[in-house]
């Protein structure tokens, strides 16, 4: 019996320290796959939305080929993080202590980790960037799609072509945001990127951050 | 009664070097210019469109200047030819067949569809292509194709639906009012064409006193809501038309009666612009002095110690 949200892959080394495997090949080259995107995305779509960025499609070979680009890095990005959604969403479904946790933001954000509940593989801010980027890439693929005019110009109006072009630039911003608290918080959390990057972290770093699924990795093992 | 005082002067045999070019420029799409140093003479097409016969020699006129051609038609059960504004054709008729309730009697409305060339032009705002679209002042708004980079957000910035993206080398295109011609002391082809006058071009000025003797002169003729077309809303226009029904501009094939940039392009390349790139700058200050007053959120030998006694508690 494993919990809801103990992934495939997720095991422990015993040793010194403790070794825990958090991430699978897969779910890492698909992570970067994601992320790549995600920042060419980013650059792309700031060179044309301010002008003073404008500069940045020589990144890409300049106007005509970044305007070319640019959605097919989306379409990249909206297949690979449908793919990270498989593999992720159970383990990122809301739970009780989430509520605890989120109320107790002060002592998040400052580091106090023993007035915070024990939480499983992910936290409540690390489910809210997960939901956000669902929730944000599902908008800009769309209102994207109804702004790609070189095979879709004819299934919109003008009228909706503004519209979907104010949405995606505000679910762009958006989602920019969300980004940056995503890296900082695996740079402020240390021992957090090599998760994503070797597919492990110590027994320290999961006993401090996500002590109820160290616990479960270790209940499981029996 | 014949306006023939706006016959244009014939075309020159000799060269002459254009009279504005770059430092006349007011406006340019995403990037600033410096104040010109002189100001040109404001010029308009005026369109009289109880004088046109729909003759289309406005549309040849137009392929032949701008050496671009267009498929054979094909009859859609309409006269508009071809059905819509293309990229390589900038201009075209637009036929509506009105009864006029208060006469009983047929109209046939006829406008020239075309780049209006507004004063404060939608497209322009929207370009996101430095100097891709420009504005000379003396009104003239104009494309420079080397800079588009084919996005369509004129398209979406236009209040009259104008420019069109073309599919074989991806860059916007539009009537130019004849920019190359104007600067040389010409008018715009579809002006020297038309038979019956119904295009004239000129200064500004000009035409505003002509459209006016044209309104008076259908007014007297029973056209009460004749009247000239240069909508306030985009600050006027350098295309302008004498309609006959001034009052309700829609019936010439829905010509916009109030047109103005829609305030969601103007959201989005206003304010919206500064916000969002402000919210980002405030993300990421945010993490740096966050980093900066607690420091690194690091693993301690106690967190290691505690993770080896559970994982061996219970393995052992």
């Amino acid at each position: 019996m494993s919990a809801y949200d103990v992934e495939p892959g997720d095991r422990i080394h015993p040793g010194d320290p403790v070794i825990v495997d958090r991430y699978t090949t897969g779910a890492r080259i698909n992570h970067w796959i994601t992320a790549a995107s995600l920042v060419l995305l980013a650059l792309s779509g700031l060179a044309l939305f301010a002008p003073s960025l404008f500069f940045l499609t020589a990144l890409f070979g300049g106007g005509p080929t970044t305007r070319m680009i640019h959605p097919w890095i989306g379409v990249v990005l909206f297949v690979s993080f449908a793919g990270l959604f498989l593999r992720f969403w159970n383990a990122n479904l809301w739970k009780a202590e989430d509520g605890t946790w989120l109320a107790r933001l002060r002592d998040v954000i400052t580091a106090q980790q023993d007035k915070l509940p024990d939480v499983g593989k992910y936290n409540a801010g690390q489910k809210i960037v997960f939901w956000a980027m669902s929730i944000l890439i599902v908008v800009l693929i769309l209102s994207g799609l109804a702004s790609w005019d070189e095979y879709f110009s004819q299934y919109t109006t003008v009228e909706q072509k503004q519209i979907a072009i104010l949405v995606h630039d505000i679910a762009a911003i958006a989602i920019i945001c969300v980004w940056i608290v995503h890296l900082y918080a695996a740079i402020w959390v240390r021992g957090t990127l090599p998760a994503m990057v070797r597919g492990s972290v110590t027994g320290g770093w999961a006993w401090r951050h996500h002590r109820k699924w160290l616990r479960e990795l270790v209940a499981g093992k029996n | 009664m014949a306006n023939f005082e706006f016959v244009l002067p014939p075309a020159p045999t000799q060269n002459v070097t254009p009279s504005y070019g770059e430092q006349d420029l007011v406006q340019r799409s995403a990037s600033s210019v410096p104040p010109p140093a002189r100001k040109l003479t404001e010029v308009a097409k005026l369109i009289d469109v109880s004088k046109c016969i729909g003759c289309k020699a406005c549309q040849a006129a137009c392929l032949e200047w701008n050496d671009v051609r267009i498929p054979v038609g094909e009859n859609v059960g309409v006269y508009d030819n071809p059905p819509d504004l293309t990229p390589n054709m900038f201009t075209v008729m637009r036929f509506t067949e009105w009864v006029n309730p208060e006469t009983q009697n047929l109209e046939w409305l006829i406008r020239k569809d075309g780049c209006m060339h507004c004063e404060d032009p939608g497209c322009l705002k929207a370009c996101p292509a430095p100097g891709a679209i420009v504005q000379y002042s003396n009104g003239i708004v104009d494309f420079d194709h080397d800079k588009c980079i084919g996005c369509g957000y004129c398209v979406k910035g236009c209040p009259f639906n104008i420019p069109r993206i073309s599919k074989v080398d991806h860059k916007a295109y539009k009537c130019t009012l004849c920019s190359d011609r104007v600067a040389v002391g010409q008018g715009p082809a579809c002006a020297k064409a038309c038979p019956t006058h119904a295009i004239v071009f000129g200064t500004k000025e000009e035409m505003k006193q002509h459209a006016a003797e044209r309104v008076k002169d259908l007014q007297s003729r029973g056209y009460k809501n004749a009247g000239l077309y240069d909508p306030p809303g985009v600050k006027g226009t350098h295309v302008m038309y004498v309609l006959h029904h001034a009052d309700q501009p829609e019936l010439y094939a829905g010509l916009a009666k109030d047109p103005r940039i829609s305030p969601l392009v103007e959201l989005w390349k206003g304010a919206g612009k500064y916000a969002g790139l402000a919210a980002i700058g405030a993300f990421a200050a945010i993490g740096f002095v966050h980093h900066l007053v607690t420091g690194a959120n690091r693993v301690s030998r106690e967190d290691e110690d505690k993770a080896k006694q559970l994982t061996e508690g219970q393995s052992s």
